[in-house]
């Protein structure tokens, strides 16, 4: 079932979670709402499945204005960050608890929810109650959870954001492949762009209560609609009023009229990546990424002079509104992005 | 896939020994204390009451006056208990949930039966429910006085016992439930009142012990009549005249019906918090008990041995 969210508004006091956001999420899609903290990604995910009314604005599902309706009449599944377990129920009982609520026989909520449990990988821990799970484990069976009644959509709230990095990754391909099995509708939420662009086939990306662009993961990052964007989705670096991608940087040793000089800082080598920290004339940091065999060619050694040629730069000139409060340093807004390849698309 | 990532220590960690004890210093303190102030005590009220033998014993525990008083004892306190545990679970709810001009106010009022010295509370119900009541409710002197007396003394420990596991609660899991369709009352039945048994079992427990021995705030407002007597002030008369052996034996058989709340109590807590102490879980199981400041703590029972 497709969703769209037309005007919606909401705020906390004097804080404006969401400024007319309208989105379009066709259906059968898997969608990611991306942005940082704050950005009011979440607040629309809890609006779309009713855990916040709008200020204004509505909600459609499958068409259906469902603005006024109360969450147990969406036909949602909602999963949380932190699972949200019935702590004091086994996990079949968690699992079938939707089910029971709908008086459904139980022989028949048995046979459902052992299927889930197949389904999530989950089987033979029936018995357990949450707090004998792992994180991951609790994760899949709170989706099993909100599988068991057959949501028109599948709302998934950070679902990885308290897992461990391993299990993260693991979770998110296996999430990809349930939702190219179960075709339902599938928003999620995340402040990791690299998940986003793992999972989702379409990227909602938000700042400060409003979206700032929408599209699939490589439309955003070819062509972003400004600095937010392109700072938030990949790695950037600022030169004046151009922006400009780390792989986008040629490192050279002779000058020409297009190169500008820089000294390097500090070469980290993250494996096959290698990342070049130069410092310009005029004290501007811009980082390059350079692969291991250019970086043997080359011969950089910290507090060599070098040259740099921008390859792509890109300027956003008056071009957004947002500009004005969009990224403020290359790097600042992303958690632990200086260790990712960004490029991995 | 992943490894049990929060599998907690089953052994509580040793942490800091106590400044100045050694292991064996610490313990010996501790039992000699208890023997002194707790044990040693009821062990003397225990012989005391079979002085006489077990015969005497029965007799001084079956005479008319004696059952009248524990009866009336049980089945008033059993009723304040009943009636406490519902409006303290609401008032505890309306403290945690919602907002309202003068919360901290009423928040504070609720610990005055604590602080108040019970003689007190008596003399403020005559004024407000005797015979100079400005209500016109006259009820000093009658058992309803004693149900009304134990009420107010007992107010205080279900909503101190619920309060915290309110504030505690994952609310998202009211969420859940109500995606998956559940509406209030079902939320409320099935996901909220099995997290807050484990408070309103230990609150009903200490507020029933309480209510057995209550004797300050029922002596004046129900007065000491045959048909208002409660035990603690049948065994202060039987203690007047001189007959120290019948008070004693009423005594124990209150001690046993304390003892005997707190064990079912327990039993209900070990059931209702089963999910915390299944194997992999840490939390330990026990009578959890709310003190007056509103912090909780837990005794620890040398943990499952029973199992």
């Amino acid at each position: 079932m497709g969703i769209s969210v037309e005007g919606a508004t909401k705020s906390f006091g004097d804080f404006q979670a969401l400024d007319d956001v309208s989105i379009e999420v066709p259906d059968g899609s898997l969608t990611a709402l991306l942005g940082p903290s704050g950005s009011g990604k979440s607040t629309l995910l809890r609006a779309i499945a009713g855990l916040e009314t709008l200020d204004s604005g509505s909600v459609l599902i499958d068409g259906e204005d469902v603005s006024k309706k109360p969450t147990q009449k969406r036909e949602v599944g909602f999963v949380f960050q932190h699972y949200a377990a019935f702590k004091h129920m086994t996990v079949f009982e968690n699992v079938g608890f939707g089910l029971k609520i709908r008086k459904w026989d139980k022989a028949k909520i048995g046979d459902r929810v052992h299927e889930l449990l197949d389904l999530v990988q989950l089987h033979g821990l029936a018995d357990r109650y949450p707090s004998q799970l792992s994180g991951g484990q609790r994760q899949r069976m709170a989706l099993a959870r909100a599988l068991a009644v057959e949501p028109q959509v599948l709302l998934l709230d950070e679902p990885f954001g308290a897992l461990d990095a391993k299990v993260r990754k693991d979770l998110r391909t296996w999430l990809r492949r349930l939702h190219e099995e179960m075709h339902v509708t599938t928003i999620f939420v995340t402040h990791d762009q690299e998940e986003a662009m793992d999972v989702a086939g379409q990227l909602v990306v938000m700042n400060q209560g409003r979206v700032e662009q929408s599209g699939s993961a490589d439309d955003l990052y070819e062509h972003p609609a400004n600095e937010f964007v392109m700072s938030f989705v990949g790695e950037v670096n600022r030169l004046g009023e151009s922006f400009v991608r780390p792989h986008d940087i040629e490192v050279v040793l002779d000058a020409d009229d297009r190169t500008e000089q820089g000294m390097v800082q500090r070469i980290v080598a993250l494996g096959f990546e290698i990342r070049v920290e130069f410092v310009l004339g005029d004290g501007t940091e811009i980082w390059a990424q350079l692969t291991r065999n250019e970086l043997q060619r080359l011969e950089l050694r910290e507090g060599q002079i070098a040259y740099l040629r921008p390859v792509q730069a890109k300027s956003f000139n008056g071009s957004s509104p947002s500009n004005d409060h969009g990224a403020s340093t290359p790097h600042g807004n992303r958690d632990g992005g200086d260790a990712e390849v960004s490029a991995a698309v | 896939m992943e490894a049990h990532a929060q599998s907690s220590p089953v052994a509580p960690r040793a942490g800091i020994r106590l400044p100045g004890f050694g292991a064996g210093l610490g313990r010996g303190t501790v039992v000699l204390y208890l023997s002194l102030i707790v044990l040693l005590p009821l062990a003397a009220l225990v012989s005391q009451s079979f002085e006489g033998g077990l015969s005497t014993f029965w007799t001084q525990v079956t005479s008319p006056p004696a059952v009248r008083s524990l009866e009336l004892t049980v089945i008033c306190s059993l009723i304040v208990v009943v009636i406490n545990a519902f409006f303290g679970t609401i008032i505890a709810w309306l403290l945690v949930r919602d907002q309202f001009p003068g919360k901290s106010a009423v928040n504070a009022v609720i610990d005055l039966p604590f602080a108040l010295p019970t003689i007190v509370a008596s003399l403020i119900l005559i004024e407000l429910y005797g015979a100079h009541s400005p209500f016109g409710i006259n009820i000093a002197l009658t058992r309803a006085a004693v149900v009304v007396a134990l009420l107010f003394v007992t107010l205080p420990f279900v909503v101190r016992a619920v309060q915290p596991l309110l504030i505690e609660m994952d609310r998202e899991m009211e969420e859940a439930a109500a995606s998956l369709g559940a509406g209030g009352f079902t939320i409320f039945r099935r996901i909220i009142f099995p997290n807050l048994l484990p408070g309103l079992a230990a609150g009903v427990a200490l507020a029933f012990a309480r209510a057995l021995g209550e004797y300050g705030s029922v002596l004046l407002f129900a007065g000491g009549l045959p048909n208002t007597q409660v035990s603690s002030v049948f065994i202060r008369q039987q203690i007047e005249s001189g007959n120290e052996t019948g008070a004693a034996a009423v005594s124990v058989v209150l001690l046993l019906a304390a003892l005997a709340m707190l064990f079912l109590i327990t039993l209900i807590q070990r059931w209702s918090s089963r999910h915390e102490r299944s194997p992999g879980a840490g939390a330990g199981a026990g009578l959890t008990v709310m003190p007056m400041s509103g912090e909780s703590y837990t005794e620890k029972e040398d943990d499952d041995e029973v199992r």
